[in-house]
């Protein structure tokens, strides 16, 4: 066999291959969506989003009090990780590009980005809830807070590096300070991926749970105090789905489709908002 | 301008002078960009800078708004004076100077915002106008830019959607908008097409009645065609600096010589 069709051979042989392990990936994929949404659908009703979770033994009943707070949880978040994710990240890109603090900053965030999240949770748990004197959705908006902020941090400092030299140099040549050269100029210039990563942010708090588990707890009841355990999606989805009763179950189900909707309408969101990067 | 004795034998301009640089070294860590050089650069004039590539002529227009300033372990030596100050000079306040001598850089580097922000940009950072005032000045701006005509009718639009030429005239208009004394121009055509560039050398000759402008070009007729002064610049020496005319014909050193009958470079 010559030398070229040898190569074809390879070539066939490594695409085969690759064809085979993308196979592999996609219909554990497909299995999971499939299952999720031939189950979930026939839980989502009009009670879903309206009545409150169940007590035990009751038939009926819906997530409105955890949908709600989870929304509660995660608006608290975004509102507190954004300013701060999005300021740290121009502190690294921008002013400490060579200073001690920025590379220790760094290296923290590094770390903080591969933290398991049940460890952010216990310590939120050790922080807040034993010295607070209880689990509050607070405590899990701050947990989820520490998973959000490095994700934005580092897209933040990432996509400023993008920023080609030459304009943040012309923007220095008409005597603006760096604060404004940052904010105006190169930050404004990589809008769409910051926002990008705020948005990808979010969704990868929406569907945690451990961190949840130690401090937003739980709410049986509907509620919108901050201060007292709250309900939420993915700690009820993961009570309700080890229980005996087939409502719950159900529910169960339907919050798990939701959760997956809600991800997938962000991610799909942050790429449009990535594409059109090159309008104002 | 005679107290200093000059290391170059250079024409001094027999008119006033915008920037006086003396015995400028410049350093990237260890390596010395620049060797004593010494030169004048007249008021209203243009003044150009040739020589091959890594010459230095890049490196010394950056010295004369502090631009290397942005990155660590760049340093100048020596003096340039500006208005009786030293711009080198610790003391120094980078952002006024760079608000009096402007620039324009290779690529057209046009800010993400509207054209009618791309000139506001500078102007209020210095300026405080009422709307109307601001109004008049983009105009007039854009029209010292030569672009008024083709922009005035979507000034609301991004500076992105620009072809590069105009996006260029742009980054003039932006310079010249907060009126600058000097504009430095850093290969402004070597990105552009012919007839952009054109419009743009016809634009330095017109700005120069107002302002002094200091052009770093690698295109040897470009220099002669719209400079009064001309700077040859080798390995970070001066090596000759003189009226552009006389440079040109008679160059008084063997390497410019050698560089403008193009034996080198």
């Amino acid at each position: 066999m010559d030398i070229y069709s040898r190569r074809l051979l390879a070539n066939r042989i490594g695409i085969g291959l690759s064809m085979l392990a993308m196979f592999v990936g996609l219909i554990a994929l497909l299995w999971i969506l499939f299952t999720l949404f031939s189950k979930g659908f026939a839980a989502l009703s009009w009670d879903f989003f309206t009545q409150d979770t169940p007590a035990p033994g009751t038939a009926g009943g819906g997530l409105r009090n955890s949908i709600i707070g989870s929304l509660m949880i995660i608006g608290v978040t975004t509102l507190v990780s954004t300013p701060i994710g999005i300021l740290a990240g121009i502190y690294l890109a921008e002013f400490g590009e060579t200073s001690k603090f920025a590379s220790a900053t760094r290296f923290v965030t590094d770390i903080m980005l591969s933290a398991p999240s049940i460890v952010i949770g216990l310590f939120v748990y050790a922080l807040m809830v034993a010295t607070l004197g209880g689990f509050s959705g607070w405590a899990g908006s701050v947990a989820l807070s520490l998973i959000a902020i490095p994700v934005v941090v580092r897209t933040t400092e990432n996509m400023l590096r993008l920023v080609p030299s030459s304009l943040r140099e012309a923007a220095f040549a008409v005597g603006a300070p760096r604060w404004r050269v940052s904010i105006n100029v190169t930050l404004r210039a990589v809008k769409a991926g910051v926002v990008t990563g705020v948005l990808l942010a979010i969704a990868r708090v929406t569907g945690e749970t451990a961190p949840l588990l130690f401090t937003a707890l739980n709410n049986q009841f509907f509620s919108t105090n901050m201060s007292q355990p709250m309900g939420n999606l993915p700690v009820v989805i993961f009570q309700f789905a080890m229980s005996p009763y087939d409502n719950w179950i159900s529910l169960a189900w339907g919050g798990a489709l939701l959760i997956a909707l809600l991800v997938l309408t962000i991610n799909v969101g942050a790429r449009i908002m990535f594409r059109s990067k090159g309008n104002l | 301008m005679t107290e200093t004795s000059l290391s170059n034998q250079d024409v001094q301009p027999a008119e006033e002078v915008a920037l006086k640089v003396r015995n400028l070294d410049f350093y990237y860590g260890n390596f010395k960009g620049l060797n004593n050089v010494s030169l004048d650069i007249a008021r209203h004039r243009v003044t150009a800078f040739i020589g091959p590539s890594g010459c230095g002529k890049s490196t010394l227009l950056r010295t004369f708004n502090r631009m290397y300033d942005l990155y660590p372990g760049q340093r100048a030596v020596g003096e340039i004076l500006f208005n009786g100050r030293n711009l080198l000079d610790r003391k120094q306040d980078v952002n006024l100077v760079r608000a009096k001598i402007g620039m324009v850089f290779q690529k057209p580097t046009p800010f993400p915002m509207t054209i009618y922000e791309n000139i506001a940009f500078g102007i209020r950072l210095y300026e405080r106008l009422s709307t109307s005032e601001m109004n008049d000045r983009v105009e007039w701006a854009l029209r010292k830019a030569a672009l008024w005509d083709e922009v005035k009718s979507k000034l609301q639009q991004s500076g992105l959607s620009l072809s590069g030429g105009q996006q260029q005239r742009l980054c003039i208009a932006r310079a010249v908008a907060v009126r600058p004394e000097i504009v430095l121009l850093d290969e402004p055509t070597s990105a552009l097409d012919p007839i952009s560039t054109a419009k743009i050398e016809e634009l330095v000759d017109e700005l120069k009645s107002e302002y002094t402008i200091a052009i770093v070009t690698h295109n040897m007729q470009q220099a002669a065609r719209i400079s009064d002064y001309t700077a040859f610049m080798y390995l970070g020496d001066l090596v000759e600096f003189g009226v552009t005319d006389q440079l040109f014909i008679k160059p008084q050193k063997k390497q410019t010589e050698d560089y403008i009958t193009g034996r080198f470079g």
